[in-house]
């Protein structure tokens, strides 16, 4: 019986042993940063893997230093060498938490960058400031993170939801498009809740006559909607309105379309451009959509004062991968941008050191700088939500270059389609959009 | 068109893929007494070799006659059933035969957990499409609700592949001697059956059901890693539902599932996750032999 | 030769687990207080097992424990580590009682599959319940201890000799059981049910006690492990979860306690670091490994470590 304890302290050993002779911690010339994103399952081809993709790519130009427009010719951040460890996004919001942990304390990375997932996105920010990690939320939506909690570590560098939801509502009014009713097909998660009640909460101001019929949350990950389209078929709704993403969209559209929905419906989908490249012509022409930004094809399609930055990324990237970049990768660099300013500025305040955690969220509040995507201004939740321009357009295939283009797009700036800073979003919805700045 | 009429159709479409996904579980169980978790993985890997397959017809040429395709599907579910048949069967399950049935579903989950890890290996962990075979038949017009043919080819394929097994079964030499083996296979083999290969063939029956199923799924969706979790579930609840080991209780259980569901979407959306699984307790707690299952002796 | 008691065993087990919270790194610390609470889940199938039933749904208790701590942290205000603890094991004793003599009818498969069943019963509803956060879950925040509120190191260090104690408790109290009347009953039982009957003792019984135990053991366990992660979803209702803690307690076996929480230990570990270096042959190995045990070590780990005479499995 002597044998169970030998056991036990046999393993307690061996646990000792391996959390000695862990990874090595970040050394003062380099700066380590945890990516997470999507690798595997459903959200890795057009979300996870496009937006790492570009983030590799970024993330060595900066590195090898003077290869984009100023302020970001210098090398990596701040002279320091960029290191980066990349994790995956799949398996839910419990083993997130646990590989996060993971990351901050045993991998010790100087920063966190991630999460696609909304769901991941509410489960982290907790247990960041709890270990005082300093995290840049990079790519989910859901207006929640910031609107029912406040962090002192945790920044998101990308607008949320409602910006897509409103340029939606704003693009169909601009264009006069007629709506006497509306329907909903949303994932089952904070991410499809929020952006249905942004849609809602929008159209109910600038269409109050139009009447919302039924709104279906299907499961995330259900991939299969032969049910809930014979639903939406059957309330004959003029317009669907879907925030489905990845292989939920790709179904939904491939699904719907098979069946004549978007025949009978204009399909408006928020966050739609980044199956164009997977689909390519059998994603019908005429769907409004949008890319959470101005990203992609709308970001190609825009010229003006960050042309020059736009072509250096977007050319390095198709040369690299042989396809243009959607959304994702433009969210990625927006962060990466977005932490080198805020490292440069703290070092630039601290002596020329490499900044702590704290020193780093000082520098990012309130922050703002140029990206792909356009300016990014840390303008909401006391400086740790970011507002951006967004773009929404319609789908055409062109015969002739054999590719998907956008025509009639429409570019909304930050403050048009935006919450202004100390208002909830539902709240800015119900009374009419105040203190928007339209032109 | 009126609810009632959709919700039936909807129904049945979604009853009679359920059916080709459970019939195979419930034959595996009927004539080796095992209960294989392994069924969803098979499903996945009908779905990923049917989406290679069709790939790869269309990629040598098969626009010219694109409904090929649907022959690479059934290709596809064969080659799974005549590969992973005996190799699971003959090459690990034969050694736990006659042991604890818990003891067997561990097994199959030991080889669940393989499998998943054996497929992301194979095609990696992005995901396959495969749509050109789902738009191929053309939509139908019911009332005012359009439907894509494909749906009712699968509701078709349901109804083949329920009479092919049940008509086997019951009026053919060799489905008569299944049908001894499943009520005694020492008694049958001391009647000179070989139980071995009618383990074999009823295993290899079982998998080219569960890929089938994947198969005829897989132009309808994504194909990711993963797709086997959830499709086990269900396809268990069909099972208990209609008895273990009992084809017609399948059926059953396939359509209460498959209408309670499209009900559960258009009525009361909220329950539609958790009505399966509430039916399922049901059925157990009550008949926990399920509705028409076949007679187990009690071991003394 | 001497033979210790199960007290002083406890003691030892109690300082060698202790003395990790000095010598252990954050991240160790926080994988073994995981590790420890999912153990005491696969203790309560353990203790099913002795009795000849496997249990595929013991995610109900888990979930159930999980989500009555957070509830109770964020709608009620209780931080108290505590009292969250007695909370969830007195929500998951009366949810025991009421289905463990339902379930102590069942053997085989169609327990298995009950006990499945319910489980996904509760993941559903849960999945559903957007009011209470749906598939996205909800975050608990830090607890306290009996009114002294640490973070930081002193906050996973508290919350680790919580776990250890409550472990080296529940395993004394589970070790004297299974050598009570009762638990050599159980073993009996699962040699041959009929002629523990005409013994004169009452199966059901027993199977309920079990089932209970099973119930009060996951309950704790899973409002651990909702404490230490901050966050719970209803994943902890599916059945692969459920699934993980049956390939614990076969691979720890039914005979030794211990053996129970260092398979939890091995599979986290596994766990912690595949995500990083083999994301995608890791459930291959676990896989594999399983088999092995069931082929080489039909009696799991503890059969390494205590050998019981003629056991004919």
């Amino acid at each position: 019986m002597m044998r169970k304890t030998v056991l036990a302290g046999a393993l307690g050993t061996i646990a000792l042993a391996g959390g000695v002779t862990g990874p090595a911690a970040a050394q003062d010339d380099t700066f380590k940063i945890g990516v997470i994103t999507f690798l595997s399952g459903q959200a890795a081809e057009s979300f996870g893997v496009p937006a790492w993709n570009g983030g590799k790519l970024l993330v060595d130009m900066l590195n090898e230093g003077g290869k984009l427009p100023a302020p970001y010719d210098t090398m990596g951040f701040g002279g320091m060498k960029i290191e980066v460890v990349v994790v995956d996004e799949a398996g839910g919001a419990t083993k997130q938490v646990q590989e996060f942990r993971n990351l901050v304390q045993r991998e010790e990375v100087d920063a966190v960058v991630g999460y696609v997932s909304s769901g991941d996105c509410l489960a982290i920010p907790p247990v960041a400031d709890e270990l005082k990690a300093f995290t840049i939320l990079y790519d989910c939506g859901t207006p929640r993170v910031f609107e029912d909690n406040s962090f002192e570590y945790v920044f998101r560098t990308a607008a949320h939801a409602t910006m897509d939801n409103v340029s939606l509502a704003r693009y169909l009014k601009s264009r006069d498009f007629d709506v006497p009713s509306f329907a909903g097909l949303n994932q089952d998660y904070a991410w499809g809740q929020d952006s249905w009640a942004d849609f809602k909460g929008a159209m109910s101001q600038l269409y109050p006559d139009a009447e919302e019929k039924t709104a279906l949350f299907p499961k995330f990950g259900a991939g299969q909607y032969g049910t809930e389209i014979s639903a939406l078929l059957r309330e004959k709704p003029a317009l669907v309105h879907s925030s489905n993403w990845g292989g939920d969209l790709q179904g939904f559209l491939i699904q719907a379309t098979a069946r004549g929905l978007h025949e009978r419906a204009q399909l408006v989908l928020a966050a739609g451009d980044h199956v164009i490249p997977q689909l390519g012509n059998k994603m019908p022409d005429g769907i409004f959509l949008g890319a959470r930004g101005v990203n992609g094809l709308a970001a190609n399609a825009r010229g003006g004062e960050l042309k020059e930055l736009t072509d250096t990324m977007w050319s390095a990237y198709e040369a690299e991968y042989d396809t243009f970049p959607v959304q994702a990768p433009f969210r990625m660099w927006q962060a990466i941008f977005g932490l080198k300013t805020a490292v440069e500025k703290a070092m630039a305040d601290n002596g020329g050191t490499k900044p702590t955690d704290e020193q780093l969220a000082a520098a990012m509040t309130g922050l703002a700088w140029d990206a792909p995507s356009g300016r990014i201004e840390m303008a909401l939740a006391g400086g740790h939500q970011a507002i951006q321009p967004n773009a929404i357009g319609t789908t055409k295939w062109n015969t002739e270059t054999g590719k998907m283009e956008l025509v009639d797009v429409e570019y909304y700036n930050a403050r048009c389609v935006n919450p202004p800073e100390g208002m909830k979003s539902a709240d800015w919805l119900a009374q009419g959009f105040p203190g928007a700045q339209c032109d | 068109m009126d609810l009632v009429a959709t919700i039936l159709v909807d129904g049945l479409i979604y009853a009679g893929w359920l059916f080709i996904v459970s019939v195979g579980l419930t034959l595996v169980f009927g004539v080796l007494n095992i209960l294989n978790i392994a069924h969803g993985s098979l499903y996945a890997i009908g779905a990923y070799a049917s989406a290679s397959l069709v790939g790869a017809y269309f990629a040598a040429g098969g626009e010219a006659f694109p409904y090929g395709s649907y022959a690479a599907l059934i290709l596809a579910a064969i080659l799974v059933a005549v590969v992973l048949g005996p190799l699971l069967e003959r090459g690990l399950l034969r050694y736990f035969y006659g042991r604890d049935e818990v003891l067997n579903v561990l097994v199959t989950y030991a080889v669940f957990l393989i499998l998943e890890d054996v497929m992301k290996l194979i095609w990696g962990v992005n995901p396959y499409f495969v749509y050109e075979p789902y738009t191929l038949l053309g939509t139908v017009e019911m009332g005012s609700l359009f439907y894509v043919g494909y749906d009712f080819a699968v509701i078709g394929a349901a109804i083949i592949v329920g009479l092919a097994v049940w008509l086997t079964l019951n009026r053919t030499q060799i489905g008569k001697v299944v049908l001894a083996v499943i009520h005694d296979a020492e008694i049958s083999q001391t009647m000179g059956v070989n139980v071995k290969r009618i383990y074999l063939g009823a295993f290899m029956a079982g998998a080219f059901l569960a890929a089938l199923g994947g198969a005829l799924t897989a132009p309808m969706i994504s194909v990711t890693p993963g797709l086997g979790v959830n499709v086990i579930i269900v396809a268990f609840a069909v099972v208990i539902i209609g008895g273990l080991g009992s084809v017609p209780g399948a059926a059953i259980g396939a359509l209460m599932v498959g209408i309670s569901r499209a009900a559960s979407v258009h009525l009361l959306p909220e329950a539609e996750l958790f009505i399966i699984y509430f039916v399922m307790a049901i059925v157990l707690v009550f008949r926990p032999e399920g509705l028409f299952a076949k007679t187990q002796a009690r071991k003394i | 030769m001497m033979r210790f008691s199960v007290f002083t065993y406890a003691a030892i087990g109690f300082a060698v687990l202790a003395a990790g919270a000095i010598v252990l790194p954050d991240w160790a610390m926080f994988l073994f207080a995981m590790a420890l609470a999912k153990g005491l889940v696969c203790l309560g199938i353990v203790g099913m097992m002795r009795g000849g039933v496997v249990s595929f749904g013991q995610g109900l208790y888990y979930c159930l424990g999980a989500y009555t701590a957070t509830l109770a942290a964020n709608f009620l205000g209780v931080s108290d580590i505590f009292l969250l603890t007695l909370l969830s094991a007195a929500v998951c004793l009366l949810v025991g009682l009421v289905f463990g003599p339902l379930l102590s009818s069942y053997r085989g498969i169609f327990f298995a599959m009950l006990s499945l069943a319910l489980s996904m019963v509760l993941y559903g509803s849960l999945s559903k319940m957007s009011f209470i956060g749906g598939t996205d879950g909800l975050n608990i925040g830090a607890p306290t201890f009996l009114g002294w509120a640490p973070e930081g190191r002193p906050l996973q260090t508290a919350l680790y000799l919580y776990v250890v104690a409550i472990v080296v408790i529940s395993g004394t109290l589970m070790r004297i059981y299974f050598d009570s009347e009762q638990g050599l009953i159980t073993l009996a039982t699962r040699d041959n049910e009929l002629r523990v009957e005409y013994l004169g003792a009452s199966v059901r019984n027993i199977m309920a006690y079990n089932y209970v135990f099973g119930a009060l053991l996951g309950g704790i366990g899973g409002t651990i492990a909702a404490v230490a992660l901050g966050h719970v979803d209803p994943e902890f209702a599916f059945w692969t979860t459920s699934g993980e803690f049956v390939f614990v307690a076969i691979l720890a076996g039914y005979l030794s306690v211990p053996s129970v929480f260092v398979a939890a230990i091995i599979l986290e570990m596994v766990r912690s670091f595949s995500n990083l270096y083999f994301p995608n042959t890791w459930q291959l190995a676990l896989g594999i490994f399983l088999l092995i045990v069931i082929v080489a070590l039909p009696g799991g780990l503890g059969s390494l470590v205590s050998r019981r005479k003629g056991d004919p499995t």
